[in-house]
């Protein structure tokens, strides 16, 4: 563990075994890092992408056509859901889910299991409460932002322009819109998708998912530090991934920056 | 002939911020004929694009046409369902916006947008709205007809954008054009090169047009017929010679009196003074990072020499991009220049605004362009014009008091305005403000960086006029920047003409456009619109030279 040397040089050793994929034993059971955290990241990975597939297009939708909508009710009803699912933590989201679904209907089980997939009907199972949990809280903040940045858009001239053009409502938002609302649209959800970083370690632990949040949580129970050290390096690079994507994204469809 | 469009008792309301209908077309009627060009002229606020939009069965959002009839080609487009009116629009009805700069989508390619017309009503095949958009291009002018529209919008100038606007609307072959101040962006260079596109092609193709501008003298220049409007309400109707020339109401004729603000009439001080209130070597100023040679990355005003006697005015004439305004922040030192000398009333003035002593900020005061930005937006007049009292004068109580109520005097607006927030006045009674705050101080100069640029012209006229009262009461000189001509020979004594960053020439104002001046001046003169009919197809311009100085605009 080189605990006889000097911070620093602790410190650069860490960093040059995180480069070369050594990340150390845990302390707690003697194992590689790498071994322990391996399996869990794919688990996670996967829980995050299938949020992500549900809750990109579903946002992207559902505030597109809040701002074409804007004023009426369906806009209404959406902007009011959206405030109100931002405002409840994640924690009792899942809680009530858990509540409703699991304890009262017994429909789906209250914990996510992985050993227990068999079919894809296990797996939908398995999946759906923590997928909902998330989905729930980040797409609040999308539609939100996406219908923001449409509004705005949509009173350019440019816009206007269209329309005197004799352009249909629909040729309006899609063609003329939407292309310019990428950069903020993608930076909004690049932003949600961090945020389910965070949000992944409170899900995670409350339906037992055997993913690298849960691990964590569980390095923190048992002062595990290497294994806390790698966990959080890994959300840091999850974190810097999405926003360098979502700048890549917003340079490429503005023609001034390009 | 046959009228194209009617125009019966038209209204249209609109809903303000506090939810209240306000009525801002009142019972307008008027018709267009096949072939005609009908030009829509008031100040703003008249409801000149309001009525223009109309015609396309458009009103902007918060607006609402509660009224009346506008029929086109026997269709009233009021009553009309929304999926009828998109077909006409672009298609038979086309509009030029104002500014197309902001109306041209700014993540897609040129040429997508000017043949979107013929994909959005398909009546032309892509291939052949293609071809048609290159010969357009070439009938408007534009250079390099083959690629031009492969370039995105920020990829050309003001001049060409506004042209492929115009190529836009000419891609359906449309009966009526609809013309939105299509020039008032523009340098007055290039104003002459896009307008005699514009009545090439409507005479060429028997369009039929509205011009809606609040220049009289471009409208001359382009439209058979006038409606004159003011506040939402037809004030006259006639011949293009018969309104210029025997206007019948009175507003029409304060329009026109408008337009060539009186000169400025010195009542026999016609000796110079001799001493100099504001000297300047050598001035240079830019943007940017310093490189090694010194100077700015951006150099905007290159060495320029000025010179301003007591009680004198002079007038900085250019076009945009030519450096007036730097110089004008340079001197006032909001802008340090990278070199030169500032001599003001007989001592040398730090370059940074930093290091000047409270006395120079005093003497020297800078008026801006927009007063609604200048304003701060959350205090009374009352707070805006306590500020340099205290400031300079350490007044307080009742004194500053006092004194606010003198300075609305002098500039002519009614005591009550000082409780007041700036969001509540008129654009001109800002602009007063404005002038009142810079009075504040005393001040011995003041530069005036395009103060009625933004101004409608009878109520730029009254800011002139104001001006002029000042100098004679006060004792003032100005530093008179702005692009237009005939607003600086209103009021100034000499008058510097300047061209990418260098004054080229300073004369007397009546000698500007000499045959003996400096080639750029005589275009310059020449460019400015006349209140004249025939004064555009009159106007005989050397290509080269137009050419010449447009290239060293550009670069």
């Amino acid at each position: 563990m080189h605990l006889n040397d000097p911070a620093i040089i602790q410190f650069l050793k860490w960093l040059g075994g995180l480069l070369t994929g050594d990340l150390g034993r845990s302390y707690s059971n003697n194992m590689p890092v790498a071994d322990l955290i391996g399996r869990r990241l794919v688990n996670t990975l996967e829980l995050g992408l299938v949020t992500a597939i549900v809750s990109v297009p579903l946002s992207l939708a559902l505030g597109i056509a809040a701002a074409i909508n804007q004023g009426t009710v369906y806009d209404r009803v959406v902007s009011t859901l959206t405030v109100g699912f931002i405002s409840v933590p994640e924690f009792l989201i899942a809680t009530a889910a858990q509540l409703i679904f699991a304890v009262y209907l017994k429909w789906l089980p209250a914990l996510s299991l992985a050993a227990d997939i068999n079919s894809i009907g296990d797996l939908l199972r398995i999946y759906t409460m923590p997928v909902i949990t998330l989905i729930l809280v980040n797409s609040a903040q999308m539609i939100r932002m996406t219908r923001a940045a449409v509004i705005e858009t949509l009173h350019t001239p440019y816009v206007e322009m269209a329309l005197l053009k004799g352009a249909s409502r629909g040729r309006m938002v899609f063609r003329h819109a939407v292309p310019n609302t990428l950069g903020p649209i993608f930076n909004a959800i690049a932003l949600s998708l961090s945020y389910l970083l965070g949000g992944v370690i409170i899900v995670e632990s409350i339906f037992n998912y055997p993913g690298i949040a849960k691990l964590m949580v569980d390095a923190v129970a048992t002062r595990d530090l290497p294994l806390i050290q790698s966990c959080a390096m890994i959300f840091c690079i999850g974190y810097l991934v999405l926003v360098t994507v979502a700048d890549i994204v917003a340079i490429l469809s503005n023609p001034r920056l390009r | 002939m046959q009228e194209l469009v009617k125009v019966r008792e038209l209204k249209v309301d609109a809903k303000t911020d506090s939810g209240r209908l306000v009525e801002i077309i009142r019972n307008v009627s008027f018709d267009i004929f096949a072939g005609e060009v009908v030009a829509l002229i008031g100040e703003s606020g008249s409801g000149k694009t309001t009525i223009a939009l109309t015609l396309m069965g458009y009103a902007r959002p918060g607006c609402r046409i509660s009224g009346g009839q506008v029929m086109f080609d026997d269709r009233d487009l009021v009553i009309l369902p929304e999926r009828e009116r998109a077909r006409l629009r672009g298609n038979e009805i086309a509009y030029i916006p104002q500014s197309a700069a902001a109306a041209f989508n700014p993540a897609k390619k040129i040429i997508d947008q000017v043949t979107e017309v013929g994909a959005i009503h398909k009546t032309i095949s892509m291939d052949q709205a293609r071809i048609k958009a290159v010969a357009l291009f070439r009938a408007l002018a534009l250079p390099d007809p083959k690629t031009i529209g492969d370039r995105y919008p920020h990829q050309v100038s003001g001049g060409q954008l506004q042209r492929l606007a115009a190529a836009m609307a000419l891609m359906s072959d449309p009966k009526l054009l609809i013309f939105d101040e299509p020039t008032t962006a523009l340098d007055v260079t290039t104003q002459i090169e896009v307008l005699r596109a514009f009545k090439a092609v409507l005479a060429e193709r028997n369009i039929a047009g509205v011009y809606v501008s609040h220049d009289l003298a471009v409208v001359a220049q382009i439209a058979d017929r006038i409606i004159v409007l003011k506040n939402g309400e037809i004030q006259e109707v006639g011949k293009t010679e018969q309104i210029i020339k025997e206007p019948v109401h009175s507003y029409t004729r304060d329009l026109i009196s408008a337009v060539e603000p009186a000169s400025l009439r010195r009542d026999g001080d016609t000796t110079q003074s001799d001493s100099t209130i504001l000297e300047v070597r050598n001035l240079v100023a830019g943007y940017g990072a310093k490189t090694d040679d010194g100077l700015p990355q951006v150099v905007a005003v290159k060495s320029v020499d000025i010179n301003i006697p007591k009680g004198r005015n002079l007038g900085v004439v250019g076009e945009s991009g030519s450096g007036k305004s730097t110089l004008a922040r340079a001197v006032a030192g909001i802008l340090p220049a990278s070199s030169g000398t500032i001599i003001f009333d007989g001592s040398e003035l730090a370059l940074d605004v930093r290091q000047r002593s409270r006395e120079a900020l005093r003497q020297l005061q800078i008026v801006f362009q927009y007063a609604d930005t200048s304003l701060n937006p959350a205090r009374s007049i009352e707070d805006i014009l306590a500020r340099p009292l205290q400031f300079y004068h350490r007044m307080n109580g009742q004194s500053c008091a006092k004194r606010i109520d003198q300075l609305l005097d002098m500039v002519q607006l009614p005591r009550t305005v000082k409780f007041r927030l700036p969001s509540e006045l008129s654009g001109g009674q800002k602009q007063r403000v404005n002038l009142a705050r810079a009075l504040a101080a005393e001040p011995k100069l003041i530069l005036c960086d395009e103060v009625t640029s933004a101004l409608d012209t009878v109520v730029a006229a009254a800011i002139i006029d104001l001006l002029k009262e000042l100098q004679r009461e006060l004792e003032l000189s100005y530093l008179f920047i702005s692009h237009d001509l005939s607003t600086v020979r209103a009021i100034c004594d000499d008058v510097a003409i300047m061209l990418s960053g260098e004054k080229i020439e300073q004369t007397p104002p009546e000698k500007i456009g000499c045959p003996d001046a400096h080639p750029y001046s005589q275009l310059l003169f020449a460019s400015v619109p006349k209140l004249d009919t025939g004064w555009l197809d009159a106007l005989v311009q050397d290509p080269k030279l137009t050419e010449a100085f447009a290239r060293r605009k550009g670069d």
